[in-house]
Formats: C-alpha cells, sequence, structure tokens
C-alpha cells in the first residue's frame, strides 16, 4: 500500500516507518505537524524542523504543516495535511507512532475514516522496554533531545538510546515510574541514523535551555 | 494451548491487533499459537483449548467476504472469544445481521451481569464501524449505541466489541482460565 507516515522525528514514528517498509509497503511521504503549542495534546514539538534532513536522507517527500496547536483545531490542520498526501502523492493508508494514547490514536482513526484511508499502528500497544530494544537491536541511533519529567536533567540531553541508557531508565522506572519510552512526555528523541536512512546525520551545532527538571536541546544537523 | 485467529488482511496490522493479544498471553504463561484464519487446519482446531479471534482496521473487511473460512465455529465445543471482528463472526456465523454503528475510541460501557471478570461501568476503547445482533447470543453489556459484550446462549462462545487487549486486557486473561 501506499503509506503516508505522521513523523515527528523521533524513535517511534521513525521505528514505525521502519516497521512499515520492512511490511513491503511504499513510503510515499512523511507527514510533519509543526505546533507553535509546546504544551499541544497531539503532537511533539522539539526538533521537528530537522524533519526535512530526515526526510531527505531517506529520499522521500515531506508534507510540513504548521499549526497554532489550539485543541480541536489542531485535528484540523492535520486532516488538511493528510487530504493534501491523498491528493498529491495518492495515499492509501496513514501510519503512526502511536503506543499508548488513545486520544491521539482515535482522533487519526477519525481522519482516516472521513478520508477513507486504512490506518496503521504498528506500535500499539508495545512494551515501552521491548520498544527500546528493537531500536537498539535495529542499529537505530537516537538522541534525547529533551527531558521534561523528575528526576530526569540537563545531564540527559545529548545522550543516545543503548544498553546504558536502558538500564539507567529501567531503574528510573522503578523508583519513579518514568515511561521507559517516553510516552508519557517525559523525554523526546530525535532519529540521528537509522536503517531507513542513506547517511548519518551529524549534530553541528546545539543550544540548551531549561531549568531544574525540564530541558531542550535544540539542533542543527548535517 | 490457545489458538489466536488472526483476522488481518495485512501483516502491518498484526502489530496493532495480534500482538497485543500474544503479549498478554505471553506476560501471564499461556502456550498460544497465532494463525491467519485462511491457513486454519481441522487437525490443529481439534488439538486446542480456546480460541481467540481477532479484530483489524476499519478498513480491513476482507474477512467478511469469507465467513467459509470460520464454518468451523458450528462444530467447535470449546471456548471461543471473539474481538470486534471475531465478534462479528461469531454473529454471522450464527445467523445474526450486520449493522452500521461507528465508535471509535475510549466509551462507557454498562454490563448487566458479570461478563468475564467485567461488571457495572466500564471505561473501553472502541474501533469499529460495524456490529452484529444475533438471536442466539445473549446481551450483557451495552453502550450509549449499540451491544458490547454477548455470550452464546447454549456454548461457551464469547464477543465483545470493544478491544480488551488495549484497555481491558484482565477479560483476555479471564477468558484465559475458563474451565
Amino acid at each position: 500500500m501506499k503509506c503516508a507516515v505522521l513523523f515527528s522525528g523521533g524513535k517511534d514514528s521513525a521505528y514505525a516507518t521502519y516497521l512499515t517498509k520492512k511490511n513491503g509497503h511504499d513510503i510515499s511521504c512523511l507527514i510533519a505537524i509543526i505546533s507553535k503549542n509546546p504544551e499541544s495534546f497531539m503532537f511533539h514539538t522539539p526538533s521537528i524542523s530537522k524533519v526535512e534532513k530526515q526526510a531527505e536522507t531517506m529520499g522521500v517527500p515531506i508534507i510540513i504543516q504548521k499549526t497554532k496547536g489550539v485543541k480541536e483545531e489542531e485535528l484540523k490542520d492535520l486532516e488538511c495535511a493528510i487530504k493534501k498526501s491523498k491528493d498529491e502523492f495518492g495515499i492509501e493508508a496513514v501510519v503512526t507512532g502511536a503506543v499508548e494514547s488513545a486520544y491521539q490514536a482515535s482522533r487519526v482513526q477519525k481522519i482516516c475514516d472521513n478520508l477513507n484511508l486504512d490506518c496503521f499502528n504498528p506500535l500499539w500497544q508495545k512494551n515501552q522496554f521491548e520498544l527500546l530494544k528493537d531500536i537498539i537491536n535495529n542499529k537505530f541511533e537516537v538522541v534525547i533531545t529533551g527531558v521534561f519529567a523528575y528526576p530526569l536533567d540537563e545531564s540527559w540531553l545529548g545522550r543516545i538510546i543503548d544498553e546504558e541508557f536502558l538500564k539507567d531508565i529501567k531503574e528510573l522506572h522503578k523508583m519513579y515510574k518514568i515511561n521507559p519510552a517516553g510516552e508519557g512526555g517525559e523525554f523526546e528523541t530525535y532519529v540521528l541514523s537509522c536503517p531507513l536512512f542513506s547517511k548519518k546525520l551529524r549534530i553541528k551545532k546545539k543550544i540548551v535551555s531549561g531549568k531544574i527538571h525540564s530541558w531542550a536541546m535544540e539542533i542543527d544537523v548535517v | 494451548m490457545i489458538l489466536i485467529v488472526n483476522i488481518c488482511s495485512h501483516n502491518l496490522h498484526y502489530f496493532e491487533f495480534v500482538k497485543p493479544i500474544e503479549d498478554v498471553l505471553i506476560k501471564n504463561n499461556f502456550e498460544f499459537e497465532t494463525r491467519f484464519y485462511k491457513d486454519l487446519k481441522p487437525e490443529l482446531i481439534s488439538e486446542v483449548d480456546k480460541v481467540i479471534i481477532s479484530g483489524t482496521s476499519l478498513k480491513d473487511n476482507n474477512f467478511l467476504k469469507n465467513l467459509k473460512f470460520f464454518k468451523w465455529i458450528k462444530g467447535f465445543e470449546k471456548s471461543i472469544l471473539g474481538i470486534c471482528g471475531g465478534m462479528h463472526i461469531l454473529g454471522l456465523i450464527y445467523k445474526g445481521k450486520i449493522r452500521k454503528q461507528q465508535e471509535i475510541g475510549l466509551t462507557k460501557v454498562d454490563f448487566k451481569d458479570e461478563f468475564l471478570g467485567l461488571k457495572e461501568n466500564v471505561e473501553v476503547y472502541e474501533l469499529h464501524n460495524y456490529y452484529v445482533e444475533s438471536n442466539e447470543f445473549e446481551i450483557f453489556a451495552e453502550s450509549r449505541n449499540c451491544l458490547q459484550a454477548t455470550k452464546h446462549k447454549n456454548k461457551s462462545f464469547y464477543g465483545v466489541l470493544f478491544h480488551p487487549e488495549v484497555r481491558n486486557k484482565n477479560l483476555i486473561l479471564d477468558f484465559g482460565k475458563l474451565k
């Protein structure tokens, strides 16, 4: 099937893209929503402007849709972007990296149904540790670009998701109930490399800002 | 051993509608095998203790055109749990009528009697465009819009329109523990 992937640049949407391709579907385009609201109910925001670089290295066109990020109104912007991908690329299905959020998943399902498109959620209900292990085993290079929960702090920015990270996050899960895959918005990620990329992306510049347990790292990649 | 019958036309839907059921069974040490509905062999069906028939995506209605692959249900004397599309199949095998009714997302369901561990008012996750009504099934639960949980009047066949693998995983466990 010809698919559009809702793509944030982070590990979940990139891994969903990988599974889609691996299962024999075409990635016709990526759709990235840039929300002006950092508290958006639907979309992750850090480093989202870097998704163009990722699309380029995958050789896949990308539709960038801006939204004010006002609840429910942002859904209209999302529908608009999905419709555009149907009109321009003839997509037959939408793929998301939704894992737990019934709010996100059900809204995308409704939009797809309205537009007569199938909807794939290949990470749906996936065990969070299994997801991190799959990402490591499939040679994804994923960097932490934001942390937003106690006891995470500035020192976590720039860390790569590897066995060491997995061990540390398991510990935090045990002690503080930190969601190991950051599904509760505890941290944000950016994919520097994966089997779909023709080359590894490299961080050229980074700007760190934040305080206490809420930190973000804006990056420029080449 | 539990047999999971996968009704998804695309393998990519397996991850969304079948794997979460497998994960519940793995976590609780149940033995199981998963087969696509067109690949079921009579020898396997005669060996299993229970069957779970999965759901599939809103747009995937291929199983409705292939009900001949589910004729074995009428002769099956053990327990079956049909989830969403799986529930449609159970009803249609027993002369049910398919009706249009979309429900997507979290909703509240009222159970009039205990049903595989669920009772009274329960939040469930819905993803369907249809449901099936069959006179051979008793209704145990309804949402504001339509029936949600049914059991065959004479057999140990259970159907749920909602997706227990999303918000009500214990229902799958209770089904797995049925004697």
